[in-house]
């Protein structure tokens, strides 16, 4: 177990020194002089020298990538190159709060429902309820969350008027409107993650009915439902806890468009609008604040299956 | 590989997506000489005309025909997700196989490094080198590649490993066999049905993340019709030309699920789930 | 009269294949007493499995019951609904599985599952049942039950696993134990121990038992009655005595002659059962044995016999039984003569010196964490040579490390230190740096016929890559082609077998390819790695005569691997013995089976289950786990189970090699003189666990 956690550590500190790589470089070959983006086309000279100065980009690069990554680590994000250069990382916390917020209505929303579907499915494989569930997740597994959401908008916003269509709430939004205007956003972006779990779960489940372990429980006189509930489903829903965790990548990428389509004020819209801008450093540190959470998901996943499965526990 | 196909085909939501995925195949290279109009051409006071037998899909906001942006349009979202699964594969099948075989301390120095990439969401990471590329279709093609080759790598690998133990790989080690005829001609077939299913899948995930890049702008630039673009565009003036976002819409709708019920089927026929992400 | 346990009428089982139902088992019947042993014996294929599990009126969904009757204690079985069975399942009536750890749950522990049982038939508390789950352990002679309650099955040695399935099986005192080949995946040694287990369980309990095996070995030395199943039907059953001493069915006659055994001579080849079982879609109209019987007359391949019972308490499904047993018909079971064999030559095409190889260093993690993690020494200074034209046997079990020293010398692996010489030339320890030459003198025959062949190409075109890859000059395709077909001659297969595919062809024939392919250069030396341990009993035979052939004809010596001494002992002059890594001893074939040898050895010897039910043998067991190769014992590796330890010179000193005569080695600490004595003196002793 111990090894286990440590190797999972070091990868995360490798996945996230290498995004940090990824991001600085892909930001570093942006078109155009960062100095005069910030003061604009009329900035004297001297004005632009001593910006440049003042955010070092006169270094050698890899100083530079130092330099940013020991801020990035220490808590100092900088400012923010557009919109009246906001310090980021306020910015970047109050709107991470908010797309948490969705992600967790999503989780909420879809979890429960995907994985009783699942099970459902696996366990009766190959009768009308398991074709009917098979082709319903075909159909929405990989349908871009904007279409899907538009969909629903159009259908349940403007259609039948029962949700409204924009999320833009302020902060100080009653519970139960915050959450009236979560819902449509969070179905758009839980329908792909949906049909995966679905998928996942229902082939765990009948992966699993087929191991010689299931017939001896049968053999030893229990009842379908004690077989099942008793010996299955704890050895089937354990992969169903990967694919959550990986699922929640999808939906960390499924917010950045819903939240567009939506106009909710998350970190999916602030890395838009950051990336449209051009504005570096709150691209950076929008890009790596999702790859760790991301990253964090991932771990959290590998640590409940290690605890959930003593093949790993007990190593 | 000949009984794979029959028994694919005599499934019939697999022969239906294999039909939709075919009609489109035919409207990315047909498309452009089918088309009543030029895709950026405005016509003379026929703006915002609704579905007719003059105008398929109708017209949209600044009098395009809509019918005839969407055919145009099928041939960058099929072709680039095409040319995507194609490198990706390509790529994948390679690192997977070499590191597969050799295992090692090459294995885990690439694995771990294929595992990271494969911790980072897509889409943002997208995003960004797009942002650094240029939203060109060229530079889509790359990002996704770079996105998609360590998931075929991690999959060709699992393959690999399991075959490497295999009688006959020890016996063409034994014969001093090149390590390219081992990769190739041995190891290379057994891999294949995993390969199908995957490269079915990345075909489907690169058609989604190309709609979306384009829906957020940064698809194929402007006037050439993106499927996305064309939505989000249309997603403004909804209540005057609600068919100039429907029929984009429907299309990519109608193109996933076809190209999903197809790798159902290949999922089902080479008994191989595939991979998440 | 009494009541039989299991009564088995007319019992016709089908399967289907697409749109046909196939026949699996045509007119079983057969019947367990009270308090017996029933052994039901039969090859891959024969039904053995599906018969125990429908006598449990238990069925995968792609089978129909087309007639017969199954009675348990008198009850028609067929027609209960599995919800009326579960009164019956794991209360009256037990199984206990082939593979343990596959048939336990992963992430119960196993206190949990024996203890599920009793909670659901006695309606035990949990901690009654966990009570009642610890006495079964006790009884399953597992020295601290408190310990193992609380483990999860994969925690525990394959022998452990296979002791908690009975330890379930048992805990509600059933009527009647199901064995479906519980001991297939363990080592001899634990075989033995884990037989011995069932026996005085089973007695003890009163239960009756059905106990499926394809080793007719095991089956003699446990069972009072004995099936033979072939092709979905019974050939013959009948009380063991009778069944062993004196067989009347040509099926069984052949099979029981052509079991692997030491022989004197280098010419003799064992008996064999040409052809293979016929496939359960192709079955005949006739007898099912009538394609590959010696005896079989125009009217066996029309007519199918009827099983006729004989004696009063034999069944009997053979035309010419009556022949068989007047002595009228006499089936040829005489070793046949083989091609003759060259004597072996001096010199040695193989050495191998001071052979070391440890797997799975301590990584990164491990040295930061302190992890405590040791290397698995898997070969510790190993040397032995092969002569010219002769057959050196590398037997041991299961973690002795005898696979990866013959892995080592073909250079599947890289040995970490140790010198090789092939043909009085060194041979790197690399496989990559060594020249054309080296590869074409030694090739490997693998154990697992399923995947030494490429599912992808043809035959042809795998020993066409192999002849042309390994010769020096460009050979035309003529060439080739009539190379193969010489090849597959030599193996004694038709030409057209060019044209097959992998999936096409039986293992006893995959296997026949793969050996082709070793010889397709005439390599001097051949390592075989258990070349028959995948394969069918009747199907064995032929590949051992097969070597042994080409041995005669090509000139090649062999490295045999083997866990099995008696098929070793059968194409090996020379045997070496392994145990833990290290050689412990060595010595021609005679010598090794003679005493002195060494303790372990002698426990090996005397755990191989012998096919004749009358046979006394030495009985030594070896209680203990196998110490893991990670944390070797001190001193002597053997102590911690030697049956024959004199003391703490054992625990603390490495043991001497003392010569016990020409060429014939021994790692012990008791002198060749004392040893001898011990195991001369009293043969049939009951030798248990020291201390």
């Amino acid at each position: 177990m111990l090894r286990f956690l440590t190797r999972r550590l070091a990868l995360l500190a490798l996945t996230l020194f290498l995004t940090s790589i990824l991001v600085f470089a892909s930001t570093q070959i942006l078109p155009g002089d960062v100095a005069r983006l910030i003061l604009g086309r009329e900035a004297q000279d001297q004005a632009l020298q001593d910006l440049r100065e003042e955010l070092g980009l006169n270094q050698p690069l890899p100083v530079q990538y130092t330099a940013w990554l020991t801020g990035f680590v220490s808590g100092d994000w900088g400012r923010a190159f557009t919109g009246g250069r906001p310090p980021i990382r306020p910015l970047v916390m109050e709107r991470l709060g908010r797309s948490m917020q969705l992600a967790l209505v999503t989780l909420i929303l879809t979890v429960p429902l995907s994985v009783t579907l699942g099970v459902i499915a696996g366990l009766r494989e190959n009768t009308w309820i398991d074709s009917v569930i098979n082709i319903l997740t075909l159909a929405v597994v990989g349908l871009p969350e904007f279409v899907t959401g538009l969909v629903l908008i159009n259908v349940f916003a403007l259609g039948l008027g029962w949700f409204p269509t924009g999320a833009a709430l302020s902060s100080d939004a009653p519970l139960g409107e915050a959450l009236r205007q979560m819902i449509l956003p969070a179905t758009a972006a839980g329908f792909v993650m949906m049909a995966y779990i679905v998928r996942m779960t229902r082939a765990g489940v009948i992966d699993e009915m087929k191991k010689t372990y299931v017939r001896t429980a049968i053999l030893k006189g229990l009842s379908r439902r004690q077989v099942i509930v008793r010996h299955v489903l704890r050895n089937a829903l354990l992969p169903t806890v990967t694919v959550i965790a990986l699922s929640i990548g999808w939906l960390i990428g499924g917010l950045i468009v819903i939240e567009n389509v939506f106009n909710y004020p998350g970190l999916g819209r602030l890395m838009t609008a950051a990336v449209e801008d051009k504005d570096i450093p709150l691209m950076q540190a929008t890009v790596m604040v999702v790859v760790f959470f991301f990253a964090l998901a991932n771990l959290a996943a590998d640590v409940v299956y290690a605890l959930l499965n003593p093949r790993i526990r007990l190593e | 590989m000949r009984t794979a196909v029959a028994q694919l085909l005599r499934r019939p939501m697999t022969l239906f997506g294999a039909i939709i995925v075919a009609l489109f195949l035919l409207a990315a290279v047909f498309g452009p000489m089918i088309a009543p109009y030029p895709y950026d051409m405005l016509i003379r006071g026929a703006a915002r005309l609704p579905p007719s037998a003059d105008y398929l899909f109708g017209t949209d906001q600044i009098g395009r025909d809509v019918f005839s942006r969407v055919l145009w349009g099928a041939r960058d979202i099929i072709t680039l997700p095409l040319l995507t699964t194609a490198l990706s594969v390509l790529f994948g099948t390679s690192i997977g196989l070499f590191i597969g075989y050799y295992g090692g301390w090459i294995d885990e120095i690439v694995s771990r490094i294929l595992d990271a990439l494969l911790a980072i969401p897509a889409l943002a990471l997208a995003l960004v080198m797009l942002r650094a590329v240029g939203p060109s279709p060229f530079g889509i093609v790359a990002v996704i590649v770079v996105l998609y080759t360590p998931i075929v790598a991690r999959v060709v690998r699992a393959a690999a490993l399991s075959l490497r133990g295999s009688g006959y790989i020890e016996a063409a080690k034994l014969r001093g066999e090149a390590v390219r005829y081992i990769l190739f001609r041995e190891i290379l077939p057994g891999v294949l049905p995993a390969l199908v299913v995957e490269a079915a899948l990345r075909f489907s995930y690169a058609i989604f993340l190309t709609a979306s890049l384009g829906f957020l702008g940064f698809g194929v630039q402007p006037p050439s019709p993106d499927w996305g673009r064309m939505v989000n565009e249309a997603r403004t003036a909804f209540s005057q030309v609600p068919w100039a976002l429907w029929f984009p819409a429907g299309a990519i709708i109608l193109l996933i699920v076809g190209v999903n019920l197809l790798s159902d089927g290949l999922r089902r026929v080479f008994r191989y789930e595939g991979q998440l992400l | 009269m009494i009541t039989p346990v299991v009564q088995v009428e007319d019992f016709n089982l089908e399967y289907r294949l697409g749109k046909r139902w196939l026949n699996v088992l045509r007119d079983v019947s057969f019947a367990i007493m009270p308090d017996e042993i029933h052994g039901l014996v039969g090859e891959s294929g024969s039904g053995k499995s599906t018969l125990a599990l429908a006598i449990m009126n238990s069925f995968t969904p792609n089978a129909r019951v087309a007639g017969g009757r199954v009675r348990f204690e008198g009850e028609d079985l067929l027609d209960r609904t599995p919800a009326e069975m579960r009164s019956i399942w794991g209360k009256r009536m037990s199984l206990v599985p082939q593979d343990a750890l596959a048939a336990l749950n992963p992430s119960h522990t196993v206190g949990d599952q024996i203890g599920e049982i009793t909670r659901l038939h006695e309606g035990l508390s949990r901690r009654e049942s966990l009570r009642r789950a610890e006495e079964m352990l006790r009884r399953v002679r597992i020295s601290d039950p408190e310990t193992v309650m609380r483990r999860y099955p994969h925690q525990l040695s394959g022998g452990m696993q296979q002791r908690v399935t009975i330890a379930m099986a048992l805990s509600t005192s059933p009527r009647l134990l199901i064995l479906d080949e519980p001991t297939t995946a363990l080592d001899v040694t634990t075989q033995a121990v884990i037989v011995d287990l069932f026996r005085d369980l089973i007695h003890d309990t009163h239960a009756a038992a059905l106990y499926v095996s394809h080793d007719l070995g095991l089956v003699a030395q446990l069972c009072d009655r004995v099936t033979v199943l072939y092709g979905g039907e019974v050939m013959a059953c009948a009380p063991a005595a009778d069944l062993y001493g004196r067989p009347l069915h040509p099926y069984t006659i052949s099979l029981l002659a052509s079991l692997p055994r030491r022989t004197e001579g280098a010419e003799t080849r064992l008996p064999t059962i040409e052809g293979v079982a016929p496939a359960l879609a192709d079955r005949p109209a006739g007898c099912v044995f009538a394609a590959r019987c010696p005896a079989a007359l125009e009217q066996c391949r029309r007519e199918k016999p009827p099983l006729e019972v004989i004696a009063g308490d034999r069944l009997i499904k053979c035309w010419r039984w009556r022949e068989i047993a007047s002595g009228a018909l006499i089936i040829d079971t005489s070793p046949q003569q083989g091609a003759g064999d060259a004597p072996p030559r001096d010199g040695y095409v193989l050495t191998a010196q001071a052979m070391f190889k440890a797997f799975d260093p301590p990584t990164l993690v491990d040295r930061l964490l302190m992890t405590g993690r040791r290397p698995l020494r898997a070969v510790d200074d190993a040397s032995l040579r092969v002569r010219a034209r002769s057959t050196l046997g590398l037997v041991g079990e299961s973690g002795s490390g005898k696979t990866t020293l013959a892995r080592l010398i073909v250079g599947l692996e890289t040995a970490d230190a140790g010198a090789l010489e092939l043909l009085d030339m060194p041979l790197d320890l690399r496989l990559n740096r060594r020249p054309r030459s080296a590869l074409r003198e030694l090739q490997m025959v693998f154990q697992n016929p399923n995947d030494a062949l490429n599912p992808y190409l043809s035959v042809g075109e795998q020993l066409g890559r192999a002849v042309r890859w390994l010769s020096d000059e460009r050979l035309s395709r003529d060439t080739v082609r009539e190379r193969v077909r010489a090849l597959l001659s030599a193996v004694r297969l038709p030409e057209t077998f060019a044209e097959r595919y992998p999936v096409e062809l039986s293992g006893g024939e995959k296997q026949r390819v793969a050996i082709a392919r070793a010889f397709a250069a005439d390599p001097a030396l051949v390592v075989a790695d258990e070349p028959t341990s995948a394969l069918d009993v009747s199907v064995q035979s032929v590949i051992l005569n097969l070597l042994k052939d080409l041995r005669a004809l090509k000139g090649a010596s062999y490295l045999l691997i083997s866990h099995n001494l008696d098929a070793v002992a059968f194409l090996a002059d020379w045997i070496v013995v392994m145990y833990l890594g290290e050689i412990v001893e060595q010595g021609s074939v005679a010598q090794v089976y003679s005493a002195p040898s060494h303790p372990y050895t002698e426990a090996l010897i005397s755990a191989i289950p012998v096919a004749d039910p009358a046979a006394q043998r030495k009985h030594i067991r070896l209680e203990g786990e196998l110490p893991s190769p990670r944390d070797l014992p001190t001193g002597c590796r053997f102590h911690t189970r030697c049956p024959r330890k004199i003391g703490a010179i054992c625990e603390h000193d490495a043991p001497p090699i003392r010569e016990a005569g020409d060429g014939h080695y021994i790692r012990c600490h008791i002198p060749i003189e004392d040893l001898t004595r011990l195991q001369v003196e009293d043969p049939a002793a009951h030798v248990s666990e020291a201390g």
